[in-house]
């Protein structure tokens, strides 16, 4: 090697590099020790000579996601040109940063204030909760709960609001289970485990072995929520989003979006545990609440970039929307066709089926319908468990195939 | 043969495999090699992250392992199994020699006798010296358990069998990890790895890929194939066409005796380029015909 080594003595270079880390590990990188000594290692490999291979040692030792690259390449050529530089913007940036940050928390600390004050205001806390109810009827038995049962959100009241969504905390959701291709000890299963059938008989009597079975691990379905937030959703996709903090709260593989104009993946934002804060977080994020539909594009967008990256082959999808589409889009019929030949289940979700009479008339509806799974109502606490039916273990292919055929015979009498 | 000594070097190696790679996957390469740590390719699909792995086996002369991850994917298909049946037999041998001594029995059948090696314990072993190449093959379809095993394996390049004990790499062996990205790797893994993202080639180097993996095509035909391809890639489509589209492409016209793209050949050949239906019909006809236009324009300036 011919390259320009930074030897032992060169404190003042691996001085550079550790500030170089940790400045990458204040954008957001993960960077611990481990991989500041590795950087190290491979610049001393790779010498200082060549700019380039400077850039893509480091590279290859701090950026572990396409998402970093970009942040890599800005720092980098920031830094290695002159390192105060970086340091005097960043401390620019620092006060702004920090009064913001405690600006909110004061905000967040004062609405915590009020509530815990005036709990009248919140109107809630005088029914006892009973936390470990597993069906979502059993937490309902109060008279004013079974009301609200069937009321829809839409009419609800700000407090009976404030009820639902209770009600929805303590939703639990039985999807069906599939099998993976894992199994564990279990002496009803039908399988034989060999390695401890020997090992056991090493153990026991001389004569006779006796067997271990072993049984299939099951797992949840994944489940993807779509979420319609246009002006005409607002009061249903606020429950619902409510509904999918406890989805990604409950369960290990749920993505939820929300889209009007254009979608938004919100799951990360669902992660946070305090659903006030989550439901803050979405808002920020989210640019086109309340606005029109374009639920063509918007899937369109989801089968584009997402469609690959999710277990959609195994995942049920929970389309929420009243499919008005003000776009009229010509794709929209090809588009919910690719995602339903995408995914294992694609169930729509329709709050407008609220009304008994209601007729599959708007082209947007008449469109998406022959590509759905299931057509179900989504505008009452009572409808949302209803779907806990539908989806739960045993029963999803008769009732879906059921409400698939009611479906096309509406359409046929349409015709 | 030894790792090469530095990038331009680890360029050149790669290149003797047929294998063109830009100067940034070649710094990871000879990191990766040097630096003794695993290689986490990512990318999209069909852009060469296996080739990787299959070449530097390849110039470097060392055994190619492969395992091709899935759900579920176990240790008794990954990393070891004992071999039942003979264990069974020779449970009923001793009996029928009248050996009592069970202990004798257990500590003979689970000795490396009765140990069928799967992928990961065979890249531990290596032969006279030369490692060898180990490549785990589209991590992100085998589940979070397995990634989990692999910690151990990864970092001390080590297999703990309970009945053997601990099974440790004389010399260890060259990994490429690829991923699709599917789902994300945990970080756990990627940090013990050196990363990185294969991006489509520019023209240059498809040029260059298609001369070194399809020299049948003529330089005028693969001009044109590279300058489709590339301009293809800028359009909205579902999956874009990735290395290993273009070169089935190449052999695929020069299979068909074309010396020269037209609209018509495009449009029967599009299914060797785009695996959407969609896409397909999309780009078929006036589309191709106005990429087609714009790669002759191009060609005549």
């Amino acid at each position: 090697m011919n390259a320009t080594h930074p030897g032992t003595g060169n404190g003042q270079f691996v001085a550079n590099l550790v500030h170089f880390g940790r400045i990458l590990r204040s954008s957001g990188l993960p960077v611990g020790t481990g991989r500041i000594l590795d950087a190290v290692r491979a610049v001393r490999f790779v010498g200082v000579s060549n700019r380039q291979d400077f850039y893509w040692a480091l590279h290859a030792v701090f950026v572990n996601h396409p998402r970093q690259r970009h942040i890599f390449d800005q720092a980098f050529h920031v830094f290695w040109k002159n390192p105060r530089v970086f340091e005097r913007s960043i401390s620019a940036l620092l006060p702004e940063v920090k009064v913001s940050q405690s600006e909110k928390s004061s905000q967040e600390l004062a609405r915590r204030l009020t509530e815990s004050l005036y709990p009248e205001a919140v109107s809630a806390d005088l029914v006892p909760e009973n936390e470990d109810d597993v069906e979502l009827r059993a937490s309902l038995t109060f008279s004013d709960r079974e009301k609200l049962q069937d009321t829809d959100f839409e009419s609800m009241s700000r407090s009976e609001m404030e009820e639902a969504k209770k009600a929805i905390a303590k939703m639990r959701m039985a999807f069906d289970r599939i099998p993976t291709r894992r199994y564990f000890v279990d002496m009803t299963g039908k399988k034989l485990d060999m390695r401890r059938t020997l090992k056991r008989s090493m153990r026991g009597a001389a004569d006779t072995i006796s067997l271990v079975k072993s049984k299939r691990k099951l797992r949840q379905i994944p489940v993807v929520l779509l979420c319609d937030i246009s002006g005409s959703m607002s009061e249903y996709s606020r429950m619902i989003l409510h509904f999918g903090h406890v989805l990604t709260l409950s369960r290990k593989e749920v993505a939820c979006f929300v889209f009007g104009t254009r979608l938004t993946n919100i799951t990360r934002q669902l992660r946070i545990r305090d659903v006030d804060c989550a439901m803050d977080e979405i808002s920020d994020s989210v640019v086109d609440w309340y606005g029109g539909t374009k639920i063509g594009e918007c899937l369109k967008d989801f089968n584009r970039n997402w469609i690959r990256r999710l277990p959609l082959h195994t995942a049920v999808v929970l389309l929420v929307t009243d499919g008005l589409d003000r776009s009229e889009a010509d794709d929209l019929e090809s588009q919910i066709g690719l995602l339903h030949r995408s995914c294992k289940q694609l169930i729509w979700l329709n709050p407008l089926l609220r009304y008994d009479q209601f007729q599959p008339k708007v082209s947007g509806i008449r469109k998406m319908l022959p590509h759905v799974d299931a057509f179900l109502p989504v505008h009452s606490l009572a409808s949302l468990s209803d779907l806990a039916e539908v989806l739960g273990p045993g029963s999803s292919q008769f009732q879906t195939e059921r409400n698939r055929a009611y479906w096309r015979k509406q359409m046929v009498e349409q015709d | 043969m030894s790792f090469p000594h530095d990038i331009d070097n680890t360029v050149d190696l790669l290149s003797d495999g047929d294998y063109i790679a830009d100067r940034s996957l070649a710094t990871a390469v000879c990191l990766s090699l040097n630096l003794r740590r695993p290689l986490l390719l990512e990318g999209e699909a069909g852009v060469g992250k296996t080739e990787v792995a299959k070449v530097l086996s390849d110039v470097l002369r060392r055994p190619f392992i492969r395992l091709q991850c899935y759900e579920g994917l176990d240790v008794s298909s990954a990393v070891y199994e004992w071999d039942y049946s003979r264990q069974m037999i020779e449970i009923r041998l001793a009996e029928a020699q009248g050996i009592q001594d069970r202990e004798a029995i257990a500590r003979d059948i689970f000795s490396e006798k009765f140990l069928i090696a799967r992928p990961l314990l065979r890249a531990l072993n290596s032969d006279d010296g030369a490692a060898p190449v180990l490549l785990i093959d589209e991590i992100d379809r085998a589940d979070e358990p397995f990634e989990a095993y692999l910690l151990e394996l990864l970092s001390e390049f080590q297999v703990t069998i309970p009945e053997i004990g601990t099974v440790r790499a004389e010399h260890p062996p060259v990994v490429l990890i690829t991923s699709n990205r599917t789902r994300e790797i945990h970080d756990a893994l990627k940090r013990r790895c050196f990363y990185h993202w294969v991006d489509y080639p520019d023209s240059e180097r498809e040029l260059a890929i298609l001369a070194a993996k399809a020299p049948q095509a003529g330089s005028e035909l693969a001009n044109q194939i590279v300058g489709f391809v590339q301009k293809l890639r800028d359009e909205d489509l579902y999956k874009v066409p990735g290395v290993a589209e273009t070169i089935d492409w190449a052999h695929a016209l020069v299979q068909i005796d074309v010396i020269d793209l037209k609209p018509s050949v495009i449009d029967d050949t599009l299914g060797v380029l785009l695996k959407y239906q969609e896409d397909v019909e999309k780009i078929r006809g006036h589309q191709a015909m106005r990429i087609l236009e714009t790669v002759h324009s191009a060609a005549g300036v």
